[in-house]
């Protein structure tokens, strides 16, 4: 990419919106195209879990965080380790396993006994089995992290355009040379394509395929109770944290599979589910069962077939970057925005190995394999025999 | 052949229902009354649910109302408390009669239907709790009467206990019958004050004072001269005073700051206006539009009350609050025969349509004038100190400038720059948004004390109309619920044994930087992985 060259990235979640950072610490002039409100989306409604190792952007992740709040200028309350909380025996030897694994790449996890893990964690019940401390991973606000992101850019001289839909790419000599908004139309020398469970219409535009299900996931929050020392304690099938200010935030369980009408994201609603979510977390730390849930969200995100990210820069047109990251990309948005920069600027990565996340993988993917995998919306009215889902219990 | 289902989705799952109900109604105030009343004299199976008596626990929350910590001990004797409301709703008796199933001392706290992100439940839902569990019933119709709750209006002091709303006061006083203090002074000198003022006075209470930072409205003004209360109108509040609690308030003529004056009172009810309940109808995805005529964001409804959702009405406040209607209960019951019918007729009873609500003769007041008029008549910048959201402590200077919330003590350079204004110029302003970065709305109350003043600040600070401020998500569960009561109790084993903490694909959890390994043991140490990190 020459110098003066200037990017637009759609979407201003935490990957765009991290991507256009990125390539404003760099001096490339940035443009971050957002239909909503940056971070409205499953940026800015996710768990603020940055746990994990599975991805080769981790490390990177993981040098960054304890740095984002100074490199931004403002706060995104990342706090590090985290903290599983085993309820049962059953509980407690799947951890041991996840354990040894853990420890096989190289990361420090400390036992706790049911006496250690209740100083750290005193909700937990009398009968816990025990519980491990991560020495790694963490966990931040994510509100407050897309909003960090959005100031930072402007500071740094980007321009985040909010309300603003894309509608259309327009291509020239193998390359994106303009992208088309519902305000007028932006010239440009490349393409970030970061638009979330949107991403596979927008690269649809220029007759690339991309496979992602959409899917709605949702959380509860209680009302804020003293602080402990290791807020990322979670456990027994929820994942979730105590926030700085005190509350609990807490999901997991059945997600959704939905379909996206159009450009739009239509408003993610709750289900019954967050009863379920209520159960366990009363079922994790018992003496909180008098704690009151104040609210709850769902968000809506993508998931590829393998669930792995997609992270690649096109052959044809050769100037566009995609990326979705596959329904865990708040964490490793640190990394993620740099990477992506990276593949924008210099067409690789030279940190992580980013060779499983191309696109090409899916090569031989049939054509309706979200019908095959059942990552398909699922209506009980449809059903062909009658269903009663909600049976009456008298 | 059938396309295969995701185990770990939500496809399929059941959710127990404890019963199935044709017609629901939701709120025993005038308009649920008449319509549960009506609906059964129509031949409907009708269930009437109010929540009150409510938790003392809630009380002290201010939810529903602001309740301002002048309620006393007898409300945490839940017995006592249903036959007092039985008592002060004779209404309720002849609802028995009728054939309606009354629930007293229910929440309901969530609705569930098909929308856009969500097919997968065979019935409407209504989440219900008591103090003790939570449950699930499926629905036909349902009828939302939830009435209006108090508009809190910040000035010098409101959030001293001892500062209560005019539905606070009313419940109190006479549903209750558990009020703790003695001496009033009335805030809004319109009929939701005078309401308050002849409540307190058929009490045996002393109203000390009423004060209105406006004129005499027109409608009610000739009794409540009669009253014998002292009226200060165009005065505003300039101090609450008092130790901890209320013992009085300073006033002042609005056009003379310096002409203060002090009341004696243990108790200052807010009575400028109140808030319809739409938030049920948010949940349930019903169209809502700003009405500042009708007291602010309202349903969507047709003159019998019909939603746009299928088989959801509206009755009562919760569709608009009117002068009229706070000074007469029986438009309220009118409007919940008229929906009563409705939903009759839509379930396919041979039964007449009510004629609609004869139009009001005086011509509507403008409620988010007067609103706007006793904000500005005691917050501004010179006591931006003032707190907005309680539970959150977030004072005006705090709202306005966009500061990041206490806890984090966070005094980075650069958010000096940051303000409103900053951000109205990236985009209309928008409340969820001012929620997230200050917090203003996210405590245990549940925003019941700030939602609207904080609406009404932004947009006085932006220049631009209220409504303009779009309505800030509501969220289930819509009363704060103790985890042990939310609980699923009653959750099926299919839903335990499918349960996953995120998706259930393999190869999300196993190193990316190795292709997707084609054998079951991936599986296996893919879930372990699953499961361990977060
Ligand atoms: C309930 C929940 C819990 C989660 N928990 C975690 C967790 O603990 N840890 C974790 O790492 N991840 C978690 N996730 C996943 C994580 O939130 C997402 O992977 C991540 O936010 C994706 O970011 P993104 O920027 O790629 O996409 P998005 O946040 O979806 O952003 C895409 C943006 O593109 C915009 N857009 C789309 N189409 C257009 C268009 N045509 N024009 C302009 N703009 C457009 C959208 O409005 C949107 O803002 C969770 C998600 C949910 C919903």
């Amino acid at each position: 990419m020459s110098s003066g060259a200037s990017v637009v990235v759609i979407g201003g979640g935490a990957t765009g919106l991290s991507t256009a950072w990125w390539l404003c610490r760099e001096g490339v002039p940035v443009t971050v195209v957002e239909k909503g409100i940056v971070g409205w989306e499953a940026s800015g409604r996710n768990g603020g879990g940055a746990t994990h190792p599975a991805s080769p952007l981790f490390r990177e992740e993981q040098r960054l965080w304890p740095m984002m709040d100074e490199l931004l200028g403002y706060p995104t309350e990342h706090q590090p380790m985290r903290i599983r909380v085993c309820v049962t025996p059953g509980q407690l030897a799947l951890a041991e396993h996840g354990a040894a694994l853990a420890e096989k790449q190289g990361f420090r996890v400390e036992r706790l006994d049911p006496q250690a893990l209740r100083e750290l964690v005193p909700w937990v019940g009398d009968d816990v089995a025990g519980g491990m401390l991560l020495h790694y991973g963490g966990h931040a606000n994510p509100q407050r992290t897309v909003q960090a992101y959005a100031w930072a850019i402007q500071d740094l001289g980007g321009t985040i355009l909010q309300h603003t839909t894309v509608t259309g790419i327009r291509v020239q000599g193998g390359k994106a040379v303009a992208v088309e908004t519902d305000q007028g139309v932006l010239g440009c020398d490349a393409v970030v394509v970061a638009a979330g469970p949107h991403t596979a219409r927008i690269t649809a535009m220029l007759g690339v395929e991309v496979p992602v299900a959409p899917a709605r996931a949702e959380m509860i929050v209680t009302e804020p109770v003293p602080l402990i020392r290791h807020g990322g304690a979670d456990g027994n099938g929820l994942y979730g944290r105590q926030t700085l200010r005190g509350n609990l935030a807490y999901g997991g369980g059945p997600h959704e599979w939905i379909e996206l009408a159009d450009a739009r994201t239509p408003r993610p609603v709750n289900s019954p589910v967050v009863r379920s979510l209520a159960r366990r977390l009363a079922e994790m730390f018992p003496r909180l069962g008098h704690v009151r849930v104040i609210r709850s969200w769902a968000g809506v995100i993508e998931n590829t077939p393998d669930g792995r990210p997609i992270l690649d820069r096109l052959e044809d047109p050769s100037n566009v970057v995609i990326a979705t990251m596959s329904s865990v990309g708040f964490g490793l948005s640190p990394a993620s925005g740099h990477a992506l920069a990276q593949l924008v600027v210099r067409g690789r990565c030279d940190f992580a190995d980013l060779t499983w996340l191309k696109l090409a993988r899916f090569g031989g993917l049939a054509a309706n394999w979200r019908e095959h995998a059942g990552w398909v919306p699922w209506s009980a009215a449809e059903q062909p025999e009658s269903f009663d889902g909600a049976g009456v219990h008298s | 052949m059938p396309s295969p289902v995701d185990p770990t989705s939500i496809a399929g799952k059941a959710f127990p229902v404890a019963e199935h109900v044709p017609l629901l109604v939701l709120g025993a105030g005038p308009a649920g009354l008449a319509a549960a009343i009506e609906a059964a004299r129509c031949g409907l199976h009708v269930v009437l649910l109010d929540e009150h008596p409510v938790a003392s626990a809630l009380i002290g929350l201010d939810v529903p109302f602001v309740f301002g910590d002048r309620l006393d001990p007898a409300v945490q004797n839940k017995p006592r408390m249903t036959e007092r409301v039985v008592a002060a709703r004779p209404d309720l008796e002849q609802a028995v009669e009728a054939g309606v199933d009354v629930r007293l001392g229910v929440y309901a706290w969530g609705a569930f239907v098909t929308g856009a992100t969500s097919r997968a439940l065979p019935h409407p839902l209504l989440g219900l709790a008591d103090e003790a569990r939570s449950w699930l019933v499926s629905f036909d119709r349902m009828i939302v009467a939830a009435g209006a709750r108090d508009l809190a209006l910040a000035f010098p002091g409101w959030d001293r206990p001892g500062v209560m709303g005019a539905r606070g006061a009313d419940a109190a006083i006479r549903l209750y019958q558990a009020f703790a203090g003695r001496r009033l002074v009335v805030l809004g000198a319109g009929v939701l004050g005078l309401g308050v003022a002849l409540g307190a006075q058929e009490a045996g209470l002393e109203v000390a004072a009423i004060v209105d930072v406006g004129v005499l409205p027109a409608t009610g003004a000739a009794t409540l001269r009669t009253l014998g209360i002292p009226i200060h109108t165009e005065h505003a509040i300039r101090a609450t005073l008092g130790t901890a609690e209320v013992e009085g308030v300073r006033i002042a003529p609005l056009a003379d700051p310096g002409a203060a004056f002090d009341i004696a009172c243990d108790t200052i009810v807010c009575a400028v206006d109140l808030v319809p309940n739409v938030e049920m109808f948010d949940l349930l995805g019903c169209p809502i539009g700003w009405r500042p005529e009708l007291g602010g964001f309202v349903p969507q409804v047709d003159a019998d009350g019909r939603t746009s959702v299928p088989g959801i009405y509206a009755a009562g406040e919760c569709a608009g609050v009117t002068d009229a209607a706070v000074a007469d209960p029986a438009l309220a019951a009118a409007a919940g025969r008229r929906a009563a019918r409705a939903a009759a007729r839509d379930a396919g009873l041979d039964v007449e349509a009510l004629l609609p609500a004869p139009p009001i003769a005086a011509p509507p007041a403008d409620r988010d004038a007067m609103h706007r008029h006793w904000l500005a008549s005691h917050v501004d910048a010179a006591r931006a100190d003032v707190m907005i959201c309680r539970c959150e402590e977030v004072g005006l200077r705090d709202l306005l400038g966009v500061r990041p919330p206490r806890y984090l003590s966070y005094d980075g350079k650069k958010f000096a720059a940051r303000d409103l204004r900053s951000l109205a110029a990236d985009g209309p302003i928008n409340q969820d948004q001012i929620k997230r970065l200050t917090r203003a709305g996210m405590g245990a109350c549940q925003g019941r004390r700030c939602r609207e003043q904080v609406q009404l600040l932004l947009a006085m600070q932006g220049n631009q109309p209220t409504g303009s401020v779009p309505l800030p998500s509501y969220r289930a569960p819509l009363r704060p619920l103790p985890l042990n009561v939310l609980s699923a109790h009653d959750e099926t084993q299919e839903m335990r044994d499918n349960w996953v903490v995120w998706f259930g694909i393999p190869g999300q959890w196993l190193p990316q930087w190795e292709p997707v390994p084609d054998h079951a043991a991936s599986a296996v140490e893919s879930r372990v992985l699953r499961e361990f990190e977060t």
